[in-house]
């Protein structure tokens, strides 16, 4: 049967059911669109875009989400500095005070040189890995193992791994995020104020005689710190001195009467960023 | 009673050199009273004892000292007479911290009139049996350590027809369960008939590896008393046959599902130790309070198979086996492959420690890991059907949901990877981390499922 050309019969029906589904989708995007806040999109940009999640969303576009439809506090990055803050404040036209700059800080100064290895480990270079073999092989069970799982999940290349198998934080690069917290095995690492700068160095709930043997620079428990400061600055936990960082610490009296040397006063290397 | 042999059916396994020799004709001595026993609380799968002493107080050989604290968890005893000197903290094997209860024996190693045999064996029933069972704070003494009275209840829709009775002790260098085989098979047997009585179940099957002919002939003799569908099934050696999943499979060509438990498919595993332990408990009154354990290595002037009381510290055991070598570099609680390094010798014994294995520097080379090449031995070692080489660069990636895709939670740890792997990658250290990791996402969807409801 000669009749219309199979090809031109082909084009026609799948060159018709493309026209007719685009239109169709032309009238559901005119009639059926969800109407995005502007605002969303602009406050992402605004906000830094590191999407560490520190300020408990689900990075920097949840945040802005958050901050847009819910009237979420404008002040909740802890990595965004007074200029992000500026242009959020204009947006929303609310205005906030920036929230003091926090960071993390390791509670132990336990390096190799100054604390004894129970063992010599040959595992995976990774704290978690290392601290389900026999619990570690650092002989205080409390301290840094110094194999950097801090290190690797840090997105902004804060905390650096001395020499030494320290884990040391810089509070310039640090943005409070709090990744490294969770990921310690040790539970060493806390988010403090930045204008807190005196610190107990050790998180050890051993017994005095038994820091002693394993650590240079532990906390023993004689409680010189807690008597030399204001009232509940220092407190005691069993045999270990813990600063209450709500209360002010300002006295350099603790650092020079600490025994072992564990209470340091840290830099203040941060210069604002923003 | 007959006595068949079954060939490897099960996928994969290795075959490493079994070095049982060195202990396997020492008979088992008890090894004097130690200066001080650091017992600890958690010696089982589950929840730890809760201590029922405190600081100062006297205990009798076989008083209770921790309750169970929940359903799955085991009571535990003092193994001797003495002073508590502290309820606090020990680091065990695997180097977590648990509590414990620290006695001085007094050295008059006084019974407690409590632990006595019951008036009439015969007599007790199924319900009664366990309640023995549980009091005496029995767990598998293979090494796993679930507690056997939990293991003994199995809930009602579950019908056990077979129990398989675990000699194959397929790790190497460790004899405990040869050496309870050949000199105490009628503990066994009648520790075994407890059992069958509690289960009410049709089959039995004694398991051995053909590598152990005194034993074989031991429980063969022991057995010939027994009646009703019972086998000696004598397995062609090869580790990890002695594994309970793997050993199912030998024995009776049923697989337990992934995820699953033996009950799913109608067996019960119980270890020969285990087995003597409950008649100990029900024919005696006595708990459980000392177990055999095998002290070897080639380097240790004289490898023994020891009974000793639980809470031991292992200085006590090497001192007794002629002292550390100084040539010596890895202190091994268990065997070479599942066992676990130490990082010290005051670490106690348990009522799992099978063994202590010391190898000297010759023997634990210390081996750089490189990229993995591909090549698929650890896919055939694997007795789990496991893909260890995936599921390790997943791990490395830090990848957790292809990770728990893979299967990661199948994983028993018997180490066949590791082994055979040429690229000397840490195959199992990939697989424990992740799997702790894997698991814990696992427990927070189902608590945020449930919260959801």
């Amino acid at each position: 049967m000669t009749g219309v050309d199979p090809v031109t019969v082909g084009l026609a029906v799948v060159g018709g059911t493309g026209i007719a589904c685009g239109a169709a989708l032309a009238v559901a995007a005119r009639f059926l669109s969800v109407k995005e806040d502007p605002r969303i999109e602009k406050a992402t940009e605004i906000l830094p875009g590191a999407n560490c999640g520190g300020c408990g969303y689900a990075g920097c576009a949840d945040y802005a989400k958050a901050i847009v439809l819910n009237g979420v506090a404008i002040n909740l990055c802890s990595a965004a500095g007074e200029e992000v803050l500026a242009l959020l404040s204009e947006m929303m036209g609310v205005s906030a005070t920036a929230a003091e700059k926090r960071v993390a800080i390791v509670l132990c100064g336990g390096d190799t040189e100054k604390a004894v290895r129970r063992f010599k480990y040959n595992g995976i270079a990774d704290c978690r890995a290392a601290h389900a073999v026999g619990g570690g092989d650092k002989g205080c069970s409390y301290g840094c193992l110094g194999y950097g799982s801090c290190s690797r999940v840090c997105p902004t290349g804060a905390i650096e791994i001395t020499a030494n198998q320290l884990a040391v934080v810089h509070p310039a690069l640090c943005i409070a995020c709090g990744a490294c917290v969770k990921v310690c095995p040790r539970s060493l690492i806390k988010i403090v104020p930045v204008s807190r700068t005196i610190h107990v160095l050790c998180r050890s709930k051993d017994k005095g005689p038994i820091v002693k043997k394993l650590c240079k620079v532990g906390c023993i428990g004689c409680t010189v710190c807690a008597k030399n400061c204001d009232e509940g600055a220092i407190v005691m936990e069993g045999t270990l001195a813990v600063v209450d960082y709500a209360r002010p610490l300002t006295t350099d009296v603790v650092i020079e009467k600490c025994p072992t040397n564990c209470i340091v006063r840290t830099e203040t290397e941060v210069s604002d960023k923003s | 009673m007959k006595t068949v042999r079954a060939g490897s059916k099960s996928n994969g396994g290795i075959h490493p050199a079994y070095c049982k020799q060195l202990a396997a004709d020492k008979p088992v001595v008890a090894l004097p009273l130690p200066a001080l026993l650091a017992v600890s609380m958690a010696q089982h799968l589950g929840a730890p004892a809760s201590p029922t002493v405190k600081k100062g107080d006297k205990v009798l050989r076989g008083q209770l000292i921790g309750e169970p604290a929940g359903f799955i968890s085991a009571a535990v005893h003092a193994p001797t007479s003495g002073e508590v000197k502290a309820v606090d903290g020990v680091v065990t094997a695997s180097g977590r911290v648990a509590p414990a209860v620290t006695i001085v024996p007094d050295g008059e190693d006084q019974l407690d009139p409590a632990c006595r045999p019951p008036a009439d064996l015969q007599a007790l029933d199924a319900k009664q049996l366990i309640g023995m069972v549980a009091d005496a704070g029995i767990v598998g003494m293979g090494g796993a350590g679930f507690p056997t009275h939990v293991k003994l209840s199995p809930p009602p829709n579950k019908t056990i027809d077979t129990l398989i009775v675990n000699g194959a002790e397929c790790e190497p260098y460790l004899t405990a369960d040869y050496r309870l085989m050949v000199e105490s098979a009628d503990a066994i047997k009648n520790g075994i008939e407890i059992i069958r009585k509690i289960l009410g179940a049709r089959s039995l099957r004694v398991a051995i590896e053909d590598n152990k002919p005194a034993a074989i002939k031991a429980m063969e003799k022991v057995m010939a008393r027994l009646e009703g569908d019972v086998e000696l099934v004598v397995l062609e050696t090869e580790y990890p046959q002695g594994a309970e999943k793997q050993q199912i499979f030998s024995v009776t060509g049923r697989e337990v599902p992934s995820g699953g438990l033996p009950m799913d498919v109608g067996v019960l595993v119980e270890n020969v130790g285990t087995a003597a332990a409950i008649w100990e408990a029900v024919s005696n009154g006595m708990p459980l309070m000392d177990r055999i354990t095998t002290v070897t290595g080639t380097s240790l002037k004289n490898p023994s198979n020891l009974k000793v009381r639980i809470g031991t510290p292992f200085s006590d055991l090497l001192s007794h086996c002629g002292g550390m070598p100084p040539d010596s570099c890895k202190l091994i609680c268990g065997g070479p492959m599942m066992g676990l390094a130490l990082g010290s010798q005051a670490t106690a014994v348990s009522k799992t420690t099978s063994g202590l294995l010391l190898l000297s520097k010759k023997e634990s080379v210390a081996f750089t890991s490189s990229a993995c090449i591909s090549c698929g031995r650890c896919v055939e070692a694997c007795p789990m059907n496991l893909m260890p080489n995936e599921l390790s660069q997943c791990l490395e990636a830090e990848d957790y949901e292809s990770a728990e895709s893979y299967d990661v939670l199948d994983c028993m740890e018997c180490g066949c990877c590791a082994f055979v792997c040429p690229a000397r990658r840490p195959l199992v250290q990939h697989m424990r981390s992740g799997k702790a990791e894997v698991a814990a996402r696992v427990r927070e969807r189902r608590e945020k499922a449930e919260k959801a409801k």
